[in-house]
């Protein structure tokens, strides 16, 4: 195997600044057409070079990690664009756009390939959807009828607009398939954060008060690793032992030994926590215990009443005010529970512009999109009644494209040679 | 620097104390080694230093343990973390956070350092284990050794006074126990850390030990001692020990170099032409000539009723294991390496298996007679569990072909394999499903389609009064594997596969596993056993397959390919290297009987340092 070419390899750059971190989806780049070596660079000029290779992705290091609440930031603002819209072109888009940064971004770490669990967990939505609308029919009335099911008929009572079986037309089928479409580009946005942001990075800027919370969650997302494993393995003793491996008591009797597994687990993590000094407190006075209680909880209610005040009709009015109120109770209750923790943080992501341009990259495309949608709601929510072949609206579309920044400013990961 | 008072800890539900008023000071600065059997309470005497026990773990604990001056009665271990780091056998289960820098860290984020000095101190403790290299990668890609040296670093950075460490390194190879022992020594010597070590295989550590601890059974007082004056009164003690004591020299040899230096008066005593000392069942009748008492077995004639119980299944073979388990009757369990003519009892040819991209198994050629023992060693990842997975059906060939007992085991029903070839797996644990001793045996009947009673019996020979209603979780380790090996043989398999069965296991436990896997083997049984325990192989394998990257570099009798490798000879054999004797039961043999060799082993005394044996390190691992 050839030694990687390393940063201050000008070929090496030249390839990088495709801005795709595989060779599959690599295009041509400016970069490419420079000849590789110490001689004159391309029609840019040494200057130009110069200034280019400053903002181009560099290799991610710990150091220069992008923050991983930027990387949600962008799949959250993604996300939100495709709650707007039920076009299945622009749909396709953001997922094409969310699966490109994925590719070119992603590490070799193990919560990397979670992308392709939630890229099939999408498909299956969609089928899902287009079942029950196939099975249960659908209040959207139909021109066109497709095939008729045998209808079960079903009692009165039991028959308030609850249909099993009977006529399925194209139309209704068309909006189920919008419907389950959005539904799962939201579940491929969030399966691309999951992939490109490391859970344990994101932990590490919550608020010192949430850490103990945090970490619960954290060792939770990693039991569930495991608890796969253990289940392959346990598969394979049954095989030892002369059983077959599948079947409703095969699950009972793997079961068992999986959860105990899982609990012993977890007992011997709580244990190691323990013993490296996991949990340990400061002092803090009575009285500064007792006010964050006050505020925590205070806000937490002014949040919840606030948040009601927004969502019902009649309490517009005070419901912005009261939110806000009780959100910055919450917050200053927080810093102040902060006090009891003695933690300190090692090597915390920094939010540089790297992070600014990820993150304003996903807000930019959710901003575009709900602009689209006063302007031009007909393209974002293509009819199906009359059933019409959804359009490409031109301008949305190119907005959804400015998603692909962070495939050219993130710090590109190494290719490991891990198995 | 840890200090015992009258310490007594009783679990709740126990009717006796695990630890027994104990009384002991642990020196400043120095190694300490914590031996004694299986049982007598090692690990919740670690536990206490650390306070695990019993603030984590329940129980009642009476007396006083101090570790630097702090008591853990009143400090919780958490308050402890600053003078006290623990690490135990597993280090997946030690580790917090996924990326080894961020685990270096964690126990520094805790105790609330300032930034600047954890990042120097990160930065030394890469440097001091080795891990630069490693510093971004996460901590599941690792190996084993590289799991372990992070765990030990994972603690060493909030720069603890004491290290306290739970077998480290039973589940590493001898290259990688190595390099973590080697770690161990440094921090001693360089840092002046006090460290408390538990370890089962004794042969790795003793010699690298100041002190040793020695907790001679459940109850008694400990005794701490410099290494040979305790080993002299040890009933746990690695094989150089064993050489020593029944050569008679004093001091005792610790180490294989000592031991080295006096092996010239060994020598002469021992100049009979034993060809070679194949550990054949016949050659070794270990119980009558042993030296070492754990040796013999638990109860007399429980040989004998093993050896009835195991030549049944001759009497009565399986369906496809007639070729097989007749020629073990026939010898009627006297034979040697059964080498020759016979058909063999698994065949592998031009094997290949991948796992995505990776190539685990690459062009593996192998023949299994019955009656042989093999033993399949090489380092973590070498792919010999892969090999193991592959002759009992659980994985599928990618190229090649194998054939166990006339059948392809892969494409074979696995109520059909079971009775052809058995696995015990590295965590035997895995095979145990039900509640009590009995209902496994019952279901291990029906799975088998074995008469009722005859897994019970199978587990009354091999694990003598364990009553029916045991739950399986309350057996020792190594009652357990006993229990899944009985568990396996009710199917009467003519190959039968051990994976790792000496992990956690002590001497004794390990003298009687070999007293019946000889058993089986005399018997006819083939017996494949991948393992990292090279004193185990010594004892029993006909022959020794080394795996290195997926291929075979080395397969020959086990005395031609031990004692050429320096990492998988066994201590007797480098201690009295060049000549051919691997373990303390042959030179007890060979002391015995001063007479020219009563039994004459056609094959000639091999080239104990062959040129051409391939050295097992080459090839690359993952």
């Amino acid at each position: 195997m050839t030694p990687p070419p390393t940063p201050d390899d000008p070929a090496f750059r030249a390839t990088r600044t495709g801005g795709a971190g595989t060779s599959r989806t690599r295009r041509p780049a400016p970069g490419d057409l420079t000849p590789a070596g110490p001689g004159p660079a391309g029609a840019g000029g040494p200057g130009f070079r110069a200034s280019y290779e400053k903002i181009s992705a560099p290799r991610a290091r710990r150091g220069n990690a992008l923050h991983a609440g930027a990387w949600w930031l962008w799949a959250l603002g993604l996300a939100t664009a495709a709650s707007r819209t039920t076009n299945p072109l622009l749909l396709g888009l953001i997922t094409g756009v969310a699966g490109y940064v994925v590719a070119a971004r992603r590490t070799a770490a193990p919560w990397a390939r979670s992308y392709g669990a939630f890229l099939k967990l999408g498909l299956f939505v969609i089928g899902l959807r287009l079942l029950f609308s196939v099975l249960l029919g659908s209040p959207i009335p139909g021109a066109h009828p497709l095939f008729t099911l045998p209808e079960v008929p079903l009692p009165d009572w039991a028959a308030q607009g609850i249909r099993i079986g009977g006529r399925v037309t194209a139309e209704q089928l068309a909006f189920a398939f919008y419907d389950g479409a959005k539904l799962a580009t939201l579940l491929v946005c969030v399966g691309a954060a999951n992939a490109l942001a490391n859970p344990a990075r994101l932990l590490k800027s919550l608020p010192a008060a949430l850490y103990e919370v945090g970490v619960a969650v954290v060792v939770a997302m990693t039991f569930a690793p495991n608890m796969v494993a253990d289940v392959a393995r346990l598969r394979t003793a049954r095989r030892l032992r002369g059983r077959p491996t599948g079947g409703v008591k095969a699950v009972l009797q793997i079961g068992l030994p999986v959860l105990e597994g899982a609990l012993e687990r977890s007992v011997a993590v709580a244990a190691s926590m323990d013993a490296r000094g996991y949990g340990r407190t400061a002092e803090v006075p009575p009285a500064v215990r007792h006010t964050t209680n006050v505020l925590t909880l205070g806000g937490l209610l002014g949040m919840c009443a606030g948040t009601y005040g927004l969502l019902a009709a009649e309490g517009a009015a005070y419901g912005l005010p009261v939110l806000a109120v009780g959100l910055g109770l919450a917050l200053a209750g927080l810093r102040l529970g902060g006090r009891r923790s003695i933690r300190t943080r090692y090597r915390p992501d920094r939010w540089g512009w790297r992070a600014w341009l990820v993150a304003g990259s996903g807000a930019a495309v959710a901003a575009a999109l709900i602009r689209a949608g006063t302007v031009d709601p007909a393209a974002l929510q293509p009819g199906v009644v009359p059933l019409v072949a959804p359009t490409l609206p031109l301008w949305p579309a190119a907005a959804i494209l400015i998603g692909l920044v962070p495939a050219l400013v993130a710090p590109v990961p190494p290719k490991e040679a891990s198995q | 620097m840890i200090r015992f008072e009258q310490v007594s800890v009783t679990y709740d539900g126990a009717d006796r104390p695990t630890l027994r008023d104990v009384d002991l000071v642990v020196p400043e600065g120095e190694l300490t080694l914590l031996v004694g059997p299986s049982g007598v309470g090692k690990s919740t005497l670690l536990g206490a230093v650390c306070g695990l026990v019993p603030h984590f773990t329940g129980g009642t604990l009476r007396g006083r343990v101090t570790v630097a001056g702090r008591d853990t009665r009143t400090h919780r271990p958490r308050e402890l973390a600053d003078v006290v780091g623990t690490v135990g056998q597993d280090p997946l289960a030690h580790f917090v956070t996924d990326v080894v820098e961020d685990e270096l860290a964690y126990g520094m984020e805790s105790l609330g350092l300032a930034p600047a000095v954890m990042r120097r101190r990160v930065e030394e403790t890469l440097d001091l284990l080795g891990l630069n290299e490693l510093r971004d990668r996460p901590l599941t890609t690792l190996s084993g050794g590289q799991q372990q040296r992070v765990a030990i670093g994972s603690v060493l950075t909030p720069h603890p006074k004491v290290l306290v460490l739970d077998e480290p390194t039973s589940a590493l190879d001898p290259a990688a126990a190595e390099e973590v022992l080697a770690v161990l020594q440094r921090l001693v010597h360089d840092l002046g850390t006090t460290v408390l070590l538990a370890e089962h295989r004794l042969e790795r550590v003793v010699q690298y030990a100041d002190r040793v601890l020695l907790l001679p059974s459940p109850g008694a007082p400990p005794v701490l001692g410099s290494p040979s004056s305790v080993m002299a009164v040890s009933p746990v003690h690695p094989p150089v020990v064993a050489l020593g004591r029944l050569a008679g020299w004093s001091p005792l040899p610790l180490s294989v170099r000592d031991a080295r230096r006096r092996a010239p008066e060994l020598l002469p005593r021992l100049r009979t032409p034993v060809a070679v000392p194949v550990p054949t069942p016949a050659a070794a009748p270990a119980p009558s000539v042993a030296p070492r008492p754990d040796l013999a077995p638990t109860r007399p004639g429980r040989s004998a009723r093993l050896a009835r119980l195991f030549r049944r299944s001759g009497a009565a073979p399986g369906p496809a294991v007639e070729g097989a388990a007749a020629d073990g009757a026939a010898d009627d369990g006297r034979m040697g390496a059964p080498a020759t003519p016979s058909e063999p009892v698994a065949r592998v040819a031009g094997l290949a298996l991948r796992r995505g991209r990776a190539e685990v198994l690459h062009g593996i050629d192998l023949r299994v007679a019955p009656g042989e023992t093999i033993a399949l060693m090489g380092r973590n990842g070498a792919g010999k569990s892969t090999l193991l997975a592959t002759l009992v059906g659980t994985l599928a060939p990618t190229t090649g072909t194998v054939t166990v007992a006339g059948r392809t085991p892969h494409r074979t029903a696995p109520q059909e394999m079971v009775r052809r070839v058995g696995l015990v797996p590295q965590e035997p644990r895995d095979l145990l499903y039900a509640d009590t001793v009995a209902a496994e045996c019952e279901a291990a009947d029906s799975d088998a389609g074995a008469a009722p009673g005859t897994c019970r019996e199978l587990v009354s020979a091999l694990l003598p009064g364990v009553p029916d209603d045991t739950h399986p979780r309350d057996l020792s380790e190594g009652q357990r594997l006993a229990l899944a090996l009985a568990l396996v043989l009710t199917g009467r398999p003519a190959l039968l596969l051990l994976d790792e069965p000496t992990r956690g296991l002590d001497y004794a436990a390990k003298a009687r596993l070999i007293e019946v896997l000889r058993g089986l083997a005399a018997d006819g049984h083939a017996i494949v056993l991948a393992t990292h325990d090279v004193e185990l192989a010594a004892e029993l394998a006909h022959r020794v397959v080394i795996l290195a990257g997926g291929e075979i570099v080395a397969d020959g009798p086990t005395a031609e390919v031990v004692v050429s490798s320096p990492a998988f000879a066994p201590q007797v054999a480098k201690v009295l290297a060049p000549a051919p004797w691997l373990t303390v039961t042959q030179v007890a043999q060979a002391l015995a009987e001063p007479a020219p060799d009563p039994m004459p082993v056609p094959e000639p005394e091999p080239e104990p340092a062959s040129p051409s044996e391939p050295a097992p390190r080459a090839g690359a691992a993952g």
